[in-house]
C-alpha cells in the first residue's frame, strides 16, 4: 500500500513539474527574444497577442504540427532516438532539484552527483544526433560538442567541490539549510572563486553563446542538429533550455543560498520573511537565466581551440586553487 | 616617371620586342610580342626606376575582324613607389592561342589568368591550375570572343545540365497527380 | 585504425551557408578542425555584365554596374560614369563632382556597415548586426530621397548627376554625419575592447605588406598591412582633391587592423561628407555636352586630339586600328578596393569591351593563402575581414 501511494504521488508530482517546467521553457524563450530583442533596438515578438505574449504557443503548435523529415541517408533508429535521450537527460536533473523547503521529487543523498552525472548523458544525445545524421557539418559539431561537454564537466564538478567541502554534504536541501548558517546567507561569498568558474562552464555546459560551437550557427549552419526538424528539432531545443535551466538552478543552490532570504537582510527588513520561498528561488533562477540571454546578447563567439584552452588551463586551475584555499580555510576555522 | 620615358626605357632595353606605344588621355599602351612577356614584365617589376609591383588587372580583348593577331592580353600595371600606371599589350593569335603566365611575378595574376582562360580560351603555359572559374567546368564556348553570340537560339547546343534539369523539372510536372 | 584507411575530411562550405556572404563555394580539406587545404569556386552569380554590356548602349550599361556591389551601387555608378567621361572627354560641373563624392562617402558608409554588421555576425556578435542596420536605414532613406531608389540607384549620369539635391536633404545628412562618429564609438564599444573579439582577430588572418601588394590586394584589405595606397589620394577624381582627410593605415595585416581600417573610414568619410555639404557650389549638374549621350544608336564623337602614337614596325596600316580604338582605364576606390573600368571603345554607341577590376574578385582569389594551416572558425572571420560581394566577384 505504501509503495502505492509514494508511487502516485511521485507520478502527480512529476507531472505537476513537468507542466510547469514546460510553461517555463515556452516563456523562457519568449524572454530570450524579448531580452534579446531590446537589446538589439528592436522589439521581439510582438504580432501573436498582446505584446506577443502567446507567441511561444504558436510556436510549439507549429512545431508539431510541421512534417517529419527523416533524411534518406541516415540511421534511422539513433536519428530517433537521439532527441529523447537529450530531453529525458535534461529533464531528469530536476528529479532532484529542491524549489523550496520540502518541494522536490526526490530528496536525494547525492544530488550534486546525480545531477552532474545527468547532464553528461545529454551529451550522448548529441553525439549520436551527429553521428546519425550522416552529414559532415552535424559530425562536426557533435564532435565539438563532445570534447567541449568532457572539458567542462571537469571544471565545472570542481567548482562545486568547495561548496560541497563547506556544506559537508552532497545533498541540495543541506547544501541551501547550511548556507543559513552564514549571516550572509550564500555561499557566493566564500565561493566567488567557485562560482566564478560554475558561471562560465554553465555557459559552456549549455551550449551558450560565448561557447556555442557546436551549433556554431555561421561556421557550422546548425551543428549537431542541422538535419533535424519539426517536433525532433524541438526536443533538442526544449533539452538546451531546461539545461539553462537546470544549471540556473544549480547556481542558486549552490551560491545563492536557494529560496532562502540571506539572515542578516532579514534583520533589516523583516517583512521580507513573509514572501514565499518559492519566490525568492525564482528570482534567483530568473536572474541568472537574464545572465544567459543578456551574454549572448553581448558576445563574440570563441574559436575552438581558446575554448579547450580555456577550460584546461585557466578554469580547472582556478576550480582546483578554489579546492586547496576551501580546504586549509575549512582545517583551521 | 613620364610614361613616354618608360616606353623609351622598354625600347632601348627590348628593341626587337616592341611593336607601337600609343598615349590617350594621359594614358600609356605598349604593344609588344608575346615571346619575351614575361622577361619585359619582370624587367618592369623589378628596374628600381620603374618598380611596377603591382599587377591592377589583366585581361584580354578581342579584335576579330580588325586586326591579324587577334586578341591582345592587356597587363594593367601601376607602381604604388612611383605611382605611375602602364598598360602593356600582347598581341595573341588565334593559331597560337598562348601565352607565358606571369603568376610567378604576381600572386594575382592566378585568378585573372584562369578568368581570361575561361573567357577567350587564351592558353596560359605554366599556370599553376588553368580552369574554367566563372562558367561551369563542363561549359562549351569561349563567352568574351566576339564569334560568341549574345542573342541565339541554341536548341541542341544549349548547355547540357541545364537541359538535364528543365527536362526533369518538366518531366515532373507533368506526373504530378 | 590502419593510417592507410584514413583520409582527410572534404567539407564543402556554400554555395548555401549563412557565412560566405552570398554564393562563395569554398571546399575545405580538414584535419580535425585544421584546414590543410581551401579552394574557392566562384562563378554561381556570374551574369555575363562584361559580355552584356558590348551590346548596349554606354547609357544601358549604366544599370548593369549597379547590380556589381549591390551593397554600394552608388560607387559602382561613378567608376562607370567617370571611365566614360574620360573616354569622351567630357569634364564635369562642380556642384555635380561634390554632389558625387559627397553620395559615394555615404555609399561607403553604407558598405562598410554591412561589411561590420555581417563580420560581427559571422564571429558570433549578433547585436552589432542590428546597430549597424539601423544606422544604415537612415542611409538608405536618404539616398531615396535624392533618388527614388534604396539599393540600386542608377543616380550618376555620364557628364553628371541625374537630379540636383535639395536642402532638406542636406539638413537631414547634415545632422546624420553629426551623429554618426558617435554611433561608431558605440560599435566599438561593443567589439573593441572585447576580449573574445580580440582573441578571434588579432594575430589571425596575417598578411603582410609585400604579399598584400604581390596578391594585388587594395582598399581597406591592403591598407590594413600599412600600405599608403588609396586612389583618393592617389590619382584624385571627383572632388576629392578638395576635400581634406587621412588615409588610415594599419600595421600587422591581421584582421584585427584590417577592421580598425575601416573602423577609421567611417569617421573620414563623415568628415568628407562634412565637408562636401558646406563647399557645395551652386550651378549646373550635368555637363551640356553630355547630352549627346542620350541618343543611343548614334555614333559617339571622341575628340581625339591627344593621341600620340608611335610605330615601330614595317606595316605602317596598323595606324587606322590605333586610331580606330581607344580605350581608357579609370578606377575609384570603392568600399571593397580599386574598383576599375577599362573600355575599349570602337567610335559606335556601345562599348567595344568593357572590363570590370572587381576587387572582391581579387580578394576572394586571396583566401586560400588566408586560410590554409588556419581553423574553421579563422575562415570565417577571413572571408569577412576581406569584404567580398559575389555580385561583383562573379559580375
Amino acid at each position: 500500500m505504501e509503495t502505492i501511494y509514494v508511487i502516485l504521488i511521485t507520478t502527480i508530482k512529476t507531472i505537476i513539474y513537468f507542466g510547469v517546467l514546460m510553461l517555463h521553457v515556452a516563456y523562457a524563450t519568449y524572454a530570450e527574444r524579448k531580452i534579446i530583442g531590446h537589446i538589439q533596438l528592436r522589439l521581439g515578438p510582438m504580432v501573436v497577442g498582446p505584446h506577443g505574449l502567446l507567441q511561444p504557443i504558436a510556436d510549439v503548435v507549429k512545431l508539431i504540427f510541421k512534417e517529419d523529415i527523416i533524411p534518406y541517408n541516415v540511421d534511422r533508429k539513433i536519428f530517433t532516438i537521439a532527441p529523447l535521450i537529450s530531453l529525458t537527460a535534461a529533464l531528469s536533473t530536476f528529479a532532484v532539484i529542491p524549489v523550496s523547503e520540502n518541494w522536490l521529487i526526490s530528496n536525494v543523498n547525492v544530488g550534486i552527483l546525480y545531477v552532474l552525472g545527468i547532464a553528461g548523458i545529454g551529451t550522448y544525445g548529441i553525439i549520436f544526433a551527429g553521428w546519425a545524421s550522416n552529414s559532415k557539418y552535424a559530425f562536426l559539431g557533435s564532435l565539438r560538442s563532445a570534447a567541449q561537454m568532457i572539458s567542462y564537466e571537469v571544471a565545472l564538478a570542481m567548482s562545486l567541490v568547495g561548496v560541497i567541502l563547506m556544506a559537508e554534504s552532497f545533498n541540495l536541501t543541506e547544501i541551501v539549510n547550511k548556507q543559513l548558517e552564514y549571516s550572509y546567507g550564500m555561499f557566493l561569498i566564500p565561493q566567488f572563486l567557485g562560482y566564478f568558474v560554475f558561471i562560465v562552464a554553465m555557459l559552456a555546459e549549455t551550449n551558450r553563446v560565448p561557447f556555442d560551437l557546436p551549433e556554431a550557427e555561421t561556421e557550422l549552419v546548425a551543428g549537431y542538429f542541422v538535419e533535424y526538424s519539426g517536433i525532433r528539432f524541438s526536443l533538442f531545443y526544449l533539452a538546451e533550455y531546461l539545461a539553462m535551466f537546470c544549471m540556473s538552478a544549480l547556481a542558486t543552490i549552490c551560491f545563492w543560498g536557494g529560496w532562502t532570504v540571506p539572515p542578516f537582510l532579514l534583520t533589516i527588513f523583516p517583512f521580507l520573511g513573509i514572501i514565499p520561498g518559492i519566490i525568492w528561488f525564482l528570482i534567483k533562477v530568473y536572474f541568472h537565466m537574464f545572465l544567459f540571454f543578456w551574454i549572448r546578447g553581448t558576445l563574440p563567439r570563441y574559436r575552438y581551440d581558446q575554448l579547450m584552452s580555456i577550460g584546461w588551463k585557466v578554469l580547472l586551475p582556478l576550480a582546483l586553487l578554489n579546492i586547496v584555499l576551501t580546504s586549509i580555510i575549512k582545517y583551521y576555522w | 616617371m613620364n610614361p613616354i620615358e618608360i616606353v623609351k626605357k622598354i625600347k632601348d632595353k627590348f628593341p626587337e620586342e616592341v611593336l607601337w606605344f600609343r598615349c590617350f588621355r594621359e594614358e600609356c599602351d605598349i604593344t609588344i610580342k608575346k615571346e619575351k612577356i614575361k622577361d619585359i614584365l619582370e624587367y618592369l617589376k623589378n628596374t628600381p626606376t620603374l618598380e611596377f609591383d603591382y599587377l591592377i588587372d589583366l585581361t584580354a580583348v578581342d579584335y576579330l575582324g580588325f586586326r591579324e593577331p587577334r586578341f591582345d592580353v592587356i597587363y594593367q600595371l601601376m607602381s604604388i613607389k612611383h605611382r605611375h600606371r602602364l598598360r602593356v599589350k600582347a598581341e595573341v593569335s588565334e593559331q597560337e592561342c598562348f601565352i607565358n603566365s606571369v603568376v610567378d611575378l604576381w600572386k594575382t595574376a592566378n585568378w585573372f589568368e584562369r578568368e581570361c582562360f575561361d573567357m577567350f580560351g587564351i592558353e596560359f603555359k605554366g599556370h599553376p591550375d588553368l580552369r574554367r572559374i566563372l562558367m561551369p567546368e563542363d561549359w562549351i564556348g569561349f563567352p568574351l570572343r566576339k564569334d560568341y553570340p549574345v542573342y541565339s537560339d541554341l536548341k541542341d547546343k544549349e548547355w547540357q545540365p541545364y537541359k538535364e534539369l528543365k527536362e526533369l523539372a518538366t518531366g515532373w510536372k507533368e506526373n504530378e497527380p | 585504425m590502419n593510417p592507410e584507411n584514413t583520409r582527410e575530411l572534404l567539407i564543402n562550405m556554400g554555395p548555401q551557408h549563412p557565412a560566405t556572404h552570398g554564393v562563395l563555394r569554398l571546399v575545405l580539406e580538414i584535419e580535425g578542425e585544421v584546414i590543410k587545404k581551401c579552394i574557392p569556386y566562384i562563378g554561381y552569380l556570374h551574369r555575363g555584365v562584361e559580355k552584356l554590356s558590348e551590346d548596349l548602349t554606354y547609357v544601358q550599361s549604366l544599370p548593369l554596374t549597379d547590380r556589381l556591389d549591390y551593397l554600394s551601387s552608388m560607387i559602382n555608378n561613378v567608376g562607370f560614369c567617370i571611365a566614360v567621361e574620360k573616354l569622351m572627354g567630357i569634364s564635369v560641373p562642380e556642384r555635380a563632382k561634390f554632389i558625387r563624392t559627397m553620395m559615394s562617402e555615404m555609399a561607403r558608409i553604407c558598405s562598410h556597415l554591412v561589411w561590420i554588421a555581417t563580420h560581427a555576425l559571422d564571429v558570433g556578435a549578433m547585436t552589432v548586426f542590428l546597430y549597424a542596420m539601423r544606422d544604415r536605414e537612415k542611409l538608405l532613406e536618404l539616398f531615396e530621397m535624392v533618388t527614388g531608389a534604396r539599393l540600386t540607384v542608377s543616380y550618376p549620369r555620364v557628364g553628371g548627376v541625374r537630379c540636383d539635391v535639395n536642402q532638406e536633404f542636406l539638413d537631414e545628412l547634415y545632422k546624420f554625419v553629426n551623429e554618426f562618429p558617435k554611433k561608431v564609438e558605440e560599435y566599438e564599444t561593443l567589439i573593441d575592447r572585447n576580449r573574445v573579439w580580440l582573441r578571434r582577430t588579432k594575430g589571425v588572418g596575417v598578411i603582410t605588406a609585400e604579399e598584400a601588394i604581390n596578391w594585388g590586394l587594395t582598399g581597406p584589405t591592403l591598407r590594413g598591412s600599412g600600405v599608403y595606397y588609396d586612389i583618393r589620394k592617389f590619382f584624385p577624381y571627383d572632388a576629392y582633391d578638395k576635400v581634406e582627410f587621412e588615409v588610415p593605415l594599419g600595421k600587422n595585416g591581421d584582421i584585427y587592423d584590417r577592421y580598425k581600417c575601416r573602423m577609421l573610414e567611417f569617421r573620414q568619410s563623415a568628415k568628407i561628407i562634412k565637408q562636401c555639404i558646406e563647399l557645395l557650389p551652386e550651378g549646373a549638374i550635368l555637363a551640356d555636352d553630355a547630352l549627346r549621350i542620350r541618343m543611343p544608336s548614334s555614333p559617339l564623337k571622341i575628340d581625339k586630339k591627344d593621341i600620340q602614337f608611335e610605330i615601330y614596325i614595317e606595316d605602317k596600316s596598323i595606324e587606322d586600328f590605333i586610331n580606330k580604338f581607344t580605350e581608357v582605364y579609370a578606377s575609384i576606390e570603392a568600399p571593397k578596393g580599386e574598383l576599375g573600368f577599362y573600355i575599349v571603345c570602337d567610335d559606335s554607341a556601345k562599348p567595344y569591351r568593357m572590363r570590370v577590376r572587381a576587387p572582391s574578385f581579387v580578394h576572394a582569389g586571396v583566401l586560400p593563402r588566408l586560410c590554409e594551416g588556419a581553423l574553421i572558425a579563422d575562415v570565417i572571420a577571413n572571408i569577412g575581414s576581406i569584404d567580398i560581394v559575389l555580385g561583383e566577384c562573379d559580375r
